[in-house]
């Protein structure tokens, strides 16, 4: 990059930023174009395939007028909840074996692994938040739930879950190039986790012994968190943020080291 | 100037490490022209793929003063469900250059017609090659990184082909990779024998001709 800096004659950092970004806004764009195409809504699907699943879990929940342990109406439940889960499950699976199929793309030096991986779960993160921003103008533009009580807060713990989910997505992605076992071992545990990730279900309705125990699970204290900023007043919400900030920034450094050395590490078939 | 210092590069096989390239020192000037020949699996596309920066050496570094391109008329960088021209667009990103002054002369050199618009899955394997050497023609880089002959297309395109690259593009640095003894010694300046991962270094292209033959009898 030296040669685009004397070009320039800014400083070092500010010119590989520059380039990063570049990389990435290229990568993004090319992800959005090969997964939507131009056909029918094109790029719009991205955050309508995620709205999607998110109501139909809702039309389900209400149809089978599910118990979850709190006196919120349902939609209110399955928009905090779902809209999380798309958030820290689609990140890994995006960028569990990312690498392969873009490996001839590290030929253009200023791609690197990292701006792979990022750009997929910028699309994913974008995605989820347009998808829960709409569904939640739309229940509370029809009606079937209120106006969010604390913005501030859901934009926290939305923003922590997503740099969790990124810094998981890339750990999981980086470990993949390692062992394919990773594949095989999200797709069961993602579904596992589903369940226990706070989605469905309220920590304050289990009995206290289990409410210990669950918060152990980081998702489950960003969804607490979530539902504390939208119905707070009616909502007792158990997390605790000192642990999820924990947590992400542990898992962040995890995966900038591990990112380099798959990088490091990486071959051509 | 791209300097390569003490380069090694092993893989890790099942049968344990394996290495590649051992102790590789090689210096390339702006505007030299440098041929490296070598029979199959002597390592010659490990080391472009380390000069383009697409893979880290073991040990040892490279310092690059000059901009390299990619391997030229390349085409596994290609997405095949997107169109010809959003492959175009997608390279002038990542290189910062804007792509509208870049369509006509791709469409022209490339000699797609319509199928520029149509995606690349479509494409015969000449269009795709085609393609690809149109759109490494649209970046300037001052070195270039050609592994292999540039054999692309009937003999009129090759002809285009050479014209663009060692015609218009005189006064740049290349690196050819090739078993080819004769294309290098009518491209190159000096040219260097890789060997079991060891590269030889020859101050006339006879010399290194001469030992290259003598190898692969």
């Amino acid at each position: 990059m030296t040669e685009e800096r004397a070009a320039t004659g800014e400083f070092p950092l500010a010119t590989s930023l520059r380039i990063q970004g570049r990389v990435i806004g290229a990568l993004c764009l090319r992800e959005v174009i090969t997964r939507y195409g131009r056909h029918n809504i094109g790029f719009l699907w991205l955050f309508v395939e995620p709205m999607t699943f998110t109501l139909g879990v809702t039309a389900l929940w209400t149809a089978l007028q599910r118990y979850h342990g709190s006196s919120l109406p349902i939609a209110a439940f399955a928009l905090t909840g779902y809209s999380t889960v798309l958030l820290w499950r689609n990140m890994p699976s995006r960028c569990i074996g990312a690498i392969r199929p873009n490996f001839s793309l590290l030929h253009h030096r200023y791609v690197k692994v990292i701006d792979i991986f990022v750009s997929r779960v910028l699309v994913e993160g974008i995605g989820a938040t347009l998808s829960f921003v709409t569904l939640s103008f739309f229940f509370t533009g029809i009606g079937w739930i209120n106006v969010p009580e604390d913005i501030l807060t859901i934009v926290v713990a939305w923003v922590l879950l997503a740099l969790f989910g990124a810094s998981l997505a890339i750990i999981l992605g980086s470990l993949n190039e390692r062992s394919e076992l990773v594949e095989k071992f999200w797709h069961p545990m993602s579904y596992l986790l589903f369940p226990l990730s706070g989605a469905a279900f309220s920590v304050d309705a289990l009995p206290p012994a289990a409410q210990q125990i669950v918060l152990w699970i980081p998702m489950v204290n960003a969804v607490e968190m979530v539902r504390e900023g939208y119905f707070g007043s009616q909502y007792r919400a158990h997390y605790d943020v000192f642990y999820l900030v924990s947590v992400t920034l542990i898992l962040a450094l995890l995966a900038l080291i591990l990112v380099r050395q798959a990088s490091r590490d990486l071959k051509q078939e | 100037m791209i300097r390569l210092e003490n380069i090694s590069k092993d893989y890790a096989t099942r049968q344990g490490r394996v290495r590649i390239l051992s102790d590789i020192n090689l210096t390339i000037a702006p505007g030299e022209k440098i041929g490296i020949l070598g029979g199959n699996g002597a390592g010659k596309s490990t080391l472009i793929r380390l000069i383009s920066g697409a893979e880290s050496p073991t040990s040892g570094r490279i310092v690059r003063r000059m901009t390299t391109s990619w391997p030229l008329a390349f085409s596994g960088g290609f997405q095949s469900a997107l169109t010809g021209l959003d492959n175009l667009r997608f390279i002038c990103r990542i290189y910062g250059v804007s792509t509208e002054d870049k369509i006509a002369p791709v469409e022209e050199f490339a000699e797609l017609g319509r199928y520029l618009r149509e995606p690349v899955r479509t494409y015969s394997s000449g269009m795709r090659a085609r393609l690809a050497f149109a759109i490494s023609m649209v970046i300037e880089f001052d070195c270039f990184l050609i592994d292999e002959v540039v054999a692309v297309g009937d003999s009129r395109f090759r002809a285009k082909c050479e014209e663009e690259l060692f015609g218009k593009r005189a006064d740049r640095a290349m690196i050819i990779v090739s078993h080819n003894a004769s294309y290098v010694r009518k491209h190159c300046d000096r040219a260097a024998v890789l060997n079991q991962g060891v590269m030889h270094h020859f101050d006339e292209i006879s010399r290194a001709y001469k030992y290259y033959d003598k190898l692969m009898k």
